[in-house]
């Protein structure tokens, strides 16, 4: 789906959402009682640490607004961008800043919701949809941490053996599929249905912990994330 | 923190836990799922590849000068000390103990970023990592991170360090998300020359996170001086809250601001008014430190 109608079937109400240098940024009307703010990054941008930073700015200044509305974060977009400059100005920091303005968010009260309904992938993906409190996707979307072509190369390994292997496995290959079997996504959405009452639908059920590891358990695509992650904890906590 | 003594000790050379033991107060250390345990990756066999018993990261508990700790090391010399299913697991699960024992945790990465055998669920467990570091300094427990390994600190690993409430880095610490060869890969040799060590250690390397606010303290590249610095940061504040954020929103725009259209290191150095950037890569320790605390952007605790 494109944004425009992303938008119009998010928002039947109508809709304030702006494009700028391939940032999404204004707000929608779920229903005549919700105003949902909207932020998200379109057309396969790669965030550096400009865009990294505008888009923490807007979501910090959100969080410390005391009104509940939800948060919602449009992504379609490359990996981070890959540049001298940016490594300079510390694009570490500024993609964890993106990451904990979201977290940020979601604990001063207002849901984050990730609607990945393009690409993503790598550092981005870490601190954009990843970092969002709940994550849906569209069908269609292609998320990744890297492409299989440059996996080929680094791991050294023909395109073809590496085909042959994903087949097998949904651990390590891009795509939509691959990413919802290892638990990093809640839910894919139906273009068919209005994309309103799905949204309404998420915000009414309460958001746990971070319950992806057991996600992807059930999926069976991350079978021991869970395991290792709790018996971890029991050790620590019994050992005081 | 001290300067090169005939006893030094490298923290780059050593190993993830030869570095825990120089950490660490002597005999304090005691590991959760261990090698005996083999609990190892599920994935590289499938690619015909070696594993190893802890998947290339220790993680426990201790004391640090007397301070009880929980404490994980990266493993570099393992997979590059990348980060996959099980080795992200262990991390988040310590991180998840360390918020409900309120336990202050130390982390020493040595990593390249994510396994890219097992790259979907390396991707996620750095998600969970870092939420669960998040969640565990808002109950007011300190992570810090130490950073000199010979990995460096890259990709996801390089976020993570940047959700740690405290960080310390040597001159051989780099921290960056893309590395040398990612970036000459995808955007050629005249964008980032990777052979060109010197132009690393101007980008990324620990003189420059330090001179810029991007890391608490610099210190030698020995193992008695990293835990000096661990006890040090274990003195910075631990808070994260709204104000924080907000704080280091500010420090970033200063940044971009002031040197955003810089071409080089140096010459971000020559802005911040150091004499002489160019000789700073010379630099020892204390020289550069003298030089360094007046002339620094501070990280302010906006972390």
């Amino acid at each position: 789906m494109r944004p425009v109608d992303i938008l119009s079937s998010l928002f039947p109400a109508g809709h304030q959402v702006t494009e700028a240098g391939g940032l999404l940024s204004g707000n929608g009307r779920l229903d005549p009682q919700i105003t949902v703010d909207v932020v998200g990054i379109s057309g396969k941008t790669y965030p550096g640490v400009d865009e990294a930073l505008a888009l923490a700015g807007r979501i910090l200044s959100i969080a410390d607004r005391p009104d509940p509305a939800p948060l919602l974060f449009l992504v379609d977009s490359g990996s981070q961008r890959m540049s001298r400059r940016d490594e300079l100005m510390g694009l570490s920091e500024t993609l964890a800043h993106l990451a904990k303005a979201l977290w940020r968010a979601e604990q001063a009260g207002h849901r984050t919701i990730g609607l990945l309904y393009g690409g993503s992938a790598a550092g981005a993906f870490i601190a954009t949809a990843l970092a969002c409190g709940s994550l849906v996707a569209l069908p269609g979307a292609w998320p990744e941490v890297m492409d299989l072509p440059s996996m080929a190369r680094v791991t050294k390994l023909s395109l073809d053996v590496l085909k042959e292997k994903a087949a097998g496995t949904p651990v390590f290959a891009p795509g939509l599929d691959n990413l919802f079997a290892t638990g990093a996504i809640a839910e894919i959405w139906d273009p068919a249905r209005p994309l309103c009452d799905q949204l309404k639908a998420l915000l009414a059920a309460t958001r746990d912990d971070d319950g992806r590891a057991g996600w992807g358990l059930e999926r069976g695509g991350r079978v021991k994330a869970a395991a290792i992650a709790q018996e971890v904890q029991r050790l620590a906590l019994a050992h005081g | 923190m001290t300067s090169p003594s005939p006893t030094r000790h490298s923290w780059y050379e050593e190993s993830a836990r030869g570095r825990l033991a120089h950490l660490l107060d002597p005999g304090s250390f005691t590991e959760f799922l261990g090698p005996e345990r083999r609990e190892f990756s599920p994935h590289l066999g499938l690619f015909n590849l070696p594993h190893q018993l802890d998947d290339g990261i220790i993680v426990g508990n201790g004391k640090l000068d007397g301070r009880p700790v929980l404490a994980a090391a990266q493993e570099g010399r393992f997979m590059g000390g990348a980060i996959g299913e099980v080795h992200g697991a262990k991390l988040t699960g310590l991180l998840r103990a360390a918020r409900q024992m309120k336990r202050d945790v130390v982390i020493l990465f040595d990593t390249g970023g994510v396994r890219l055998q097992e790259a979907n669920a390396g991707e996620l467990a750095i998600s969970e990592i870092i939420r669960a570091t998040l969640e565990t300094r808002a109950e007011g427990v300190r992570v810090i991170g130490l950073l000199g390994g010979r990995a460096g600190c890259y990709g996801g690993g390089s976020l993570i360090a940047g959700c740690c409430s405290a960080l310390v880095i040597s001159e051989q610490g780099r921290l960056s998300v893309s590395g040398p060869e990612v970036i000459e890969t995808n955007k050629g040799v005249e964008e980032f020359d990777s052979r060109d060590r010197a132009l690393v250690w101007r980008t990324m390397g620990g003189k420059h996170r330090y001179l810029i606010g991007g890391v608490d303290l610099f210190v030698d590249d020995d193992v008695a001086a990293f835990r000096a610095g661990a006890v040090a940061a274990l003195e910075r504040p631990a808070a994260l809250n709204q104000a924080v954020l907000a704080a280091e929103q500010a420090r970033l725009e200063r940044r971009l601001a002031r040197f955003g259209d810089a071409a080089d290191g140096a010459e971000v150095w020559a802005r911040l008014g150091v004499p002489h950037p160019a000789t700073v890569p010379d630099l020892d320790t204390s020289a550069f430190l003298t030089i360094a605390t007046s002339k620094r952007e501070g990280a302010d605790a906006a972390r």
